[in-house]
């Protein structure tokens, strides 16, 4: 996948490239992305808002907001904007099928 | 009785660790970083291609040597560093800790918080979709990941970051739409008088990099609303100076007014507050020497706004405070604290040249979204005064605003303000938001069993 991302790259285009999945989509970063970096280079955000109809992408990026909090397919949650993507991760914007889903239903 | 706990490696952090090693302690480090340097001094997560005089411009000198200074401390075991770890709660001397080790606990007799500070911002119509983000997130992006957060930004807010982050996205190449400051151009000649007497080079230096954004920047506007889309900010509506009607394109905003000390973890230790009119906050109650409860010390912007370089000061400071009242012998400190009281007349005025724009918040139209967290608009919190009066925690239980993901870390200011506009008083009547644990959110399964 690559559709047109939020972030765009200014420096550091040599770093190796990094394979992992989004939404179950495939997607490439690269090497000391943070996962938001990873996730907005291609796609527009990371998931839907808890209270709105908008969609949410981050806010402080330094760890302060926990906006940026997204799901791993193997339960736990990670914030992103601390996090650095590894190969493989596999990650999702709502939570795993079989969670109750607690904020949509407050 | 030396076990002392150092929270944050940034420039406050780092100095301290490495003066309570020059006096034959062993500190621990927590930081939620994986290198020390802060957010100021921030690095990258592998090796940067760029060099340090790109990542941190004049300051480069100064970065090199707090990253120095504190990996000698690591790699010669003065000092235990646990990265990536947040502090979650303090209580009765024990600091709950999660990080890569899982849930920990450390028993402390000392503590000094250098904690730092987040972005202080004003929210205005719009700014809870996507593409919005502070200006420390824009610079944070650039620095550490070498990204722009989107194609064509618009920078808004205002003090001395608005500028330099407008340079610094420019020089790497990204494409700033309008750099909009909420200070007229009265009130930065009148604290710019201060800033120069104070540090003439730095107050300077900052004047030529505003002129080199040339018409992209404007004094003294209002900011009406972002303009969304389903993915993210179309455009921000202004007012320039005149009162005339303003747009500029963009996919992307950050905004910004000065910093806010991040008092969280201060609070739960039991520091006392009080507000502070020249910073439009509550900041935490403290000597000169950074004491501000029984054991506890404070130093860097988490304590009092006054930058980096004062952060390097007031971490000695702080540390010798600590040594001082372990009845250890401590080196002088006399030129800390002359540097210090400067640094802290500069800071003065720069917040009189870039002022908060109280009036901002308790003008926001009811539909405006206050607590981005959680969704509340500002007349949501309004009318909760009419049931439980202008107070901040009752309003917070009331309406949520507060309650969510950030625990109010970017809304309460603005909050507290629309609570006194509604209710007709000044700011600091309306009162402080309690801290409450976890500081952090943390999986409930870090602390079962305990």
């Amino acid at each position: 996948m690559s559709g047109v991302g939020r972030f765009l790259r200014l420096a550091e285009e040599g770093r190796v490239s990094v394979v992992f999945h989004f939404d179950g989509e495939i997607t490439i970063a690269k090497q000391g992305d943070t996962v938001i970096t990873a996730i907005l280079m291609s796609g527009q955000s990371l998931r839907p808002s808890d209270s709105g109809p908008e969609h949410r992408a981050g806010f402080c990026l330094m760890g302060a907001c926990q906006d940026c909090w997204i799901w791993q397919e193997s339960g736990p949650r990670l914030r992103a904007c601390t996090t650095e993507i590894i190969d493989g991760m596999r990650l999702t914007s709502k939570a795993p099928v079989g969670w109750p889903d607690l904020e949509r239903s407050r | 009785m030396s076990r002392v706990l150092i929270v944050g490696a940034g420039p406050a952090g780092v100095r301290a660790a490495e003066t309570l090693v020059q006096a034959g302690l062993r500190p621990v480090v927590v930081d939620e970083g994986l290198r020390a340097g802060g957010q100021i001094y921030r690095r990258t997560f592998v090796r940067s291609e760029r060099t340090s005089r790109t990542l941190y411009g004049a300051e480069a000198d100064k970065a090199e040597a707090v990253h120095a200074v504190f990996d000698r401390l690591v790699a010669d075991d003065h000092v235990r560093f646990h990265s990536q770890t947040s502090v979650i709660a303090l209580q009765d001397g024990v600091a709950y800790l999660l990080g890569p080790e899982g849930a920990i606990t450390f028993a402390y007799d000392r503590l000094i918080l250098a904690t730092g500070a987040m972005d202080r911002v004003m929210p205005l119509p719009g700014w809870q979709g996507a593409g919005v983000y502070t200006l420390g997130a824009a610079q944070i992006a650039l620095k550490s990941q070498g990204v722009a957060l989107g194609r064509r930004m618009v920078l808004a807010g205002s003090g001395p970051l608005l500028t330099l982050v407008a340079v610094q996205l420019i020089k790497a190449g990204g494409r700033v739409e309008a750099v909009l400051d909420t200070a007229p151009l009265r009130t930065q000649l009148r604290g710019g008088l201060g800033m120069a007497l104070a540090r003439p080079w730095v107050t300077l230096r900052g004047a030529m990099m505003r002129a080199g954004l040339g018409r992209r920047y404007h004094a003294g506007v209002r900011l009406d609303r972002i303009e969304t889309d389903a993915t993210g900010p179309v455009a921000l509506h202004w007012r320039n100076a005149r009162g005339e009607a303003r747009s500029s394109p963009c996919d992307a905003v950050a905004l910004g007014w000065h910093l806010r000390a991040e008092t969280h973890l201060a609070d739960l230790a039991g520091v006392s507050f009080e507000w502070n009119a020249v910073y439009a906050q509550w900041l935490p109650k403290s000597d000169e020497m950074g004491r501000a409860a029984e054991a506890v010390y404070l130093a860097g912007d988490g304590a009092r706004l006054l930058g980096a370089d004062a952060a390097e000061s007031a971490g000695r400071v702080a540390a010798t405070a600590c040594l001082r009242d372990m009845g250890r012998p401590a080196s002088d400190l006399a030129p800390d604290l002359r540097r210090l009281r400067r640094l802290a007349r500069f800071a003065a005025s720069l917040q009189r040249a870039f002022p908060w724009p109280a009036e901002m918040a308790r003008a926001l139209p009811d539909d405006t979204v206050l607590c981005r967290c959680e969704g509340i608009s500002a007349g949501a919190l309004r009318a909760t005064v009419d049931l439980s009066g202008p107070e901040a925690n009752r309003a917070k239980s009331l309406s949520r605003v507060g309650m969510g993901r950030c625990q109010g870390r970017y809304c309460q200011l603005a909050a507290a303000e629309v609570i006194a506009g509604q209710a007709a008083m000044p700011v600091s009547e309306v009162g402080r938001l309690r801290s409450q644990p976890p500081a952090r959110p943390a999986p409930v399964s870090a602390f079962l069993g305990r």
